[in-house]
Order: C-alpha cells, then structure tokens, then sequence
C-alpha cells in the first residue's frame, strides 16, 4: 500500500489523481463538470485548454462566472457534435454509473478524444458487501449515499467488471488506480491489493487500440 | 452611467453611395450612435451594444438630469455593472432603417426634399452591421472585445462575427436565431398588415398628415404579446378586470391584460415609425444566416468566424426558442470554436433578455473578464 500525499489543493482526492495523469497544455472536455473544480485547477496549474458539460444551470452559470467554457446540457447528447479526436482526455468522473447506455457513451468518449479518464464508486467494496450479507437491505455508504428510491445511480459496477466490460467493448486500459478516500474525500490512499475489495472508487485511463480508429458498434 | 449625449456620424456623401444587399445604392447617410466609458489609448477595450427592433442608440445613462428613466439597458452597462464602463469602452449605434437618430424610411430624400416612404430601399442585417462598420471605421476601431446584443440585436451579433472574423473576439449572441421560424415571421406579417390596413398609411406617405396610428399600435400589441409568455401573462394579469368589479358589456378594455396592451401600443406610437417597423421586421424575415454566409449550411456560415462565443437562451422565450440558441452551439461545436451556452429558466418569456436577472450579469461579466484578459 502506498500513501500518495497531494497538496490540498482544495480538489477532491479523486481529482486530484486524475488531474495528476493530464499532461500540460492539453485540450481537455469534463463530462458533468459541476462547478468546475477540476477544470480551473487544471487551467492554473497545467495551462490546459478546458472545456465542460453541466447540466444544472447554477452550475453553469457558476462555472462562465469563473472564465470556463462550458456547455449547458445532458451530457449524452452534447458529446454528440464535437469533431473526431477534438480533445487529448475527456473526463467522466463519478458520473458512469449514472449513464443510461455507457457502451455507446464510451464509444462517443473515445471518438472525439484521445484518451478517456472515467471513475466510479467501486460496488464490490467490503462494507457494501458486508451490508448486504449481514442487513439484507441495498447498501448505503458514504460514496453511494442514497436509499434504492432516490439514488441517480442506475447502475452497479464493480472494478472488475469495468476491466470485464473493456474487453467486451474493445478498448484498452492505459492505467488504473484503486483508491480509498476519507475525510470529505479531500483526501485519499492508494490502493494496490485485493482492489475490488478495499477500494471505495476505480479510476481508469482508456484509449482506443492502437490499430483502431474508432470502436465498433 | 450619469449623462450621456446622443452623437451622429454622417457617412455616403457625394457619389461615394452605400451599396445594399438588395443592389440599390443609398447615401448620405447618418447614424446616431452614443459611448460610455473611456477608448484605451490602444483603442483594445471596445464593446459593441446592438439593439433590438424598438431600441435605439440610448443603451444607458440619462440625457438630462430630469429624465424619467435611463437607457434600455442601463441595468447592464455602467460602472462596475455586468458590461463595466470602467473597464470597456462601450457603443451603441441605431439601426439602420430605424426612426431615432439613424437614416430610415421617415429621413429626408435629398432628391425629393421629403420624406422616403416606401422609396427607402429595404435593407438587411447586413446593411445594418456594414453601417455600424463605418462608423468603428470613422473611429479607428479595428477590434472588439465583443459584440453583445438580444433578439434582433443577436441577429446583429452573429452577422458580425461571421462578416467580419477578424475584428471580432468575442460574441454573446442572447435570445435570437440563425433566421426566423414560419411562426415569428406569421406574427411580423400580421402586425404589417395591420399597419398597411390603416387608412392613414397611404403606402407609407403618411408624413405631412394624419399617421397610421391605430395600425402601428395593434402591430406593437401583436409585438408585445410574442415577448410575453403563457406564464407570464398568467402572473402578470390573469383574467383581473381593470378598474371595474363586473363586465361592462361593451367594448372597453375590461381585462387588464387588454388595457395593458392598449397602453403599450399607444406609448409606442409616440416614439416609433410605422415604415420604420416595416423595414426592420422585414430586414429580421429575411435574415437566414446559413443561406447568406454558408451556401444554405449553418455550420459552414459559423466556419468563418474567430470568435469566442456565449450564447444564451430563455427557458419560456418562445418567439426564439432554445432549440434555435442550441443550433447556433451545434455549428459552432461541428466547427470546433468556443462556446458557451446556458439557458437562463425565466418566467418572463423573449422579453427576459432585457429584465434583471443576475445570472445573466454574472455570466456576462465573467465572459468577457476571460476574453478581455487574454488580449
């Protein structure tokens, strides 16, 4: 186990990882980028040139107050028109297991980026699992905090069915980082055994095989 | 904003003639046009206000200390407001084709000694956007930070940048439309013809007698409706009488929302042309940006322009619906520009551009710090 320590930056742990994986100057599209936290740090720190996608209006107007370039809209269907290859990462965090058809969500990731960083909170995690088995009632945790008839998260996934799911779909896995967070996830440890197990969040850098110029349907 | 003066700039003179977009040539003409703020010795800190159909050249401030009310977005532009005079130098001129100031059907033919009429040329965004490049030519203006307007002034927005990409940095094109929908243009045709009904219209040679009063003011009520919205008028006058408890069985204004629209129609009289409503409604008719700049493709018109944009929608605006703000993002999205887009969910329908509202000042302001910044 390794601790990684991050200036508190006033991001979330998560982010700061993802942000930690964005090379300089690139041109970089937040999927859901709520008041856009990640975006400007990477515009101060990393001189990126950033665009965002928000559904909620306050947030949007929050994020244009700020200097960011930002899209209000579902996200699904704002991917839509940007041009092949138009952005170096596009980021989906915390956001895929609320996604309705991740497949093709991917696939458009992938078609107008080079890279995709997509996290999510990691469904097979001891607690869940030990809540299940020992309540018998759906799981509620500080990542996953909603009852079975509020949450937004339509979907449970699991680490190794995100690495499952990469097979099936075609893409590659360009890295992978399993973390543990605390503290209002502000911050957070590495984690490198038994991932599936100990890991409250899954972060994965995705690409296209190099001999493919896009994903089949 | 304090006082403001009204200037003018006369241009066209001699045989030097503007040549339109419908092939006619006209000349002399003169625009009225006011500044607020201080030009930077580098001339960089320019804002270029357009107005709507109805507006003019007075976007903020007071001429006279005694004046009832300031400019038509005075709540916009001032010192330290969303479009800070302290910062940018900010301009509005009247439209070309317009009755306050600017050179229009009711100006005075030089060949005749009268009035235009109907002899004034039908003119376009175009033509309206060409004038407003002299007058920054005649102040040695060669860019802007942005170009700001809603409604027929976003129309004027967009023609801007595309026409001239490289004066242009920025773009915030609010409640408007890449052309006009078979709706908008129905209700532009109906308040015409209201006009054209009146008797006193006289195929526009109304200007030495009695004017075509009553059509100009049903034209301004059809206009007053389409700003409005279902909700709006809901909360606004509901079915409340006006001044009386029961009906009166006639046909006096007995709703409010009747003596509301009634009240607006008559005060518009008072400031506005009737030929000048033709012109300009028919100039916003005939506006289709894709098929004057992009061979019929509204992508391929947006592949010109270098500007950064902030394109803002309404959520109850259904004169310019959000759907057509989202087409101006999808062209400028399929062209990889920059843009920013939010629609704004207001009660107030089209006419919410002009009303308060904070996250429009907000968002504006922090626009144009970004674009203003990275000169």
């Amino acid at each position: 186990m390794s601790i990684v320590k991050f200036k508190n930056n006033g991001i979330r742990f998560d982010l700061q990882l993802v942000a930690s994986w964005i090379e300089p100057g690139s041109r970089v599209l937040d999927l859901g980028c709520g008041e856009g936290d990640l975006l400007l740090y990477l515009k101060t720190h990393k001189a990126i040139e950033g665009k965002g996608i928000e559904q909620d209006e306050s947030k949007v107007v929050r994020c244009i107050e700020r200097g960011l370039s930002v899209l209000q809209g579902d996200l699904n269907e704002e991917i839509e028109d940007f041009p092949d290859q138009a952005f170096d990462y596009i980021v989906l965090s915390q956001t895929l297991q609320q996604v309705y058809e991740p497949d093709r969500l991917i696939r458009s990731i992938l078609r107008i980026g080079r890279n995709g960083i997509v996290s999510f909170p990691n469904f097979s995690h001891w607690r869940i699992r030990l809540q299940l088995l020992l309540t018998g009632k759906a799981p509620v945790t500080p990542q996953l905090p909603y009852q079975w008839y509020d949450t937004p998260n339509i979907r449970v996934i699991t680490i190794k069915d995100f690495i499952l799911f990469s097979k099936q779909v075609g893409f590659m896995i360009i890295k992978a980082a399993a973390i543990n967070t605390q503290g209002q996830e502000k911050w957070g440890r590495m984690i490198t055994t038994f991932a599936n197990l100990r890991a409250t969040y899954g972060i994965f850098q995705i690409s296209l095989p190099p001999d493919r110029k896009q994903l089949d349907d | 904003m304090g006082l403001v003066e009204k200037q003018f700039f006369t241009f066209a003179e001699g045989p030097d003639k503007m040549v339109l977009e419908c092939g006619t040539s006209l000349g002399p003409l003169t625009l009225a046009y006011e500044t607020y703020g201080k030009l930077s010795p580098s001339k960089d800190n320019v804002i270029l206000i357009t107005h709507a159909l109805s507006g003019d050249s007075h976007a903020a401030g007071y001429y006279d200390q005694e004046d009832p009310k300031p400019g038509w977005w005075d709540i916009m532009v001032g010192p330290g407001k969303g479009i800070d005079t302290e910062r940018y130098f900010v301009l509005c001129s009247n439209i070309l084709g317009s009755c306050l100031g600017t050179t229009g059907p009711s100006s005075l033919n030089p060949q005749t000694n009268r009035p235009y009429g109907l002899d004034f040329p039908v003119v376009t965004i175009g033509d309206i956007v060409s004038g407003q490049k002299r007058l920054l030519d005649h102040l040695g203006i060669k860019k802007i930070v942005a170009v700001i307007g809603g409604s027929i002034g976003g129309m004027q927005v967009l023609e801007w940048a595309i026409r001239f990409p490289e004066m242009v940095r920025a773009a915030i094109p609010l409640a408007t439309t890449t052309k006009h929908s078979a709706l908008a243009i129905a209700f532009n045709e109906v308040a015409r013809q209201a006009i054209m009904a009146d008797p006193h219209w006289n195929s526009g040679n109304y200007y030495s007698g009695p004017k075509p009063s009553l059509g100009l003011a049903v034209a301004r009520m059809i206009g007053h409706i389409t700003y409005l919205s279902d909700e709006s008028m809901r909360l606004k006058f509901g079915r409340r009488l006006q001044d009386r408890t029961d009906f009166s069985y006639n046909f006096d204004a007995d709703f409010q929302v009747e003596n509301y629209l009634r009240y607006q129609g008559s005060k518009f009289v008072e400031r506005f042309d009737a030929n000048s409503f033709l012109y300009i409604t028919k100039a916003a008719d005939y506006f289709d940006l894709g098929l004057q700049h992009g061979q019929g493709s509204t992508v391929r018109a947006f592949s010109k322009t270098m500007a950064r944009f902030l394109v803002v929608s309404f959520t109850s605006d259904w004169l310019y619906p959000t759907y057509q703000s989202k087409k101006i993002v999808q062209a400028l999205k399929k062209n990889g520009k920059d843009v920013s887009f939010c629609e704004i969910e207001a009660q107030w329908g089209h006419d919410a551009f002009l009303l308060p509202n904070e996250r429009l000042t907000e968002m504006i302001r922090g626009f144009l710090d970004r674009v203003y910044r990275q000169i």
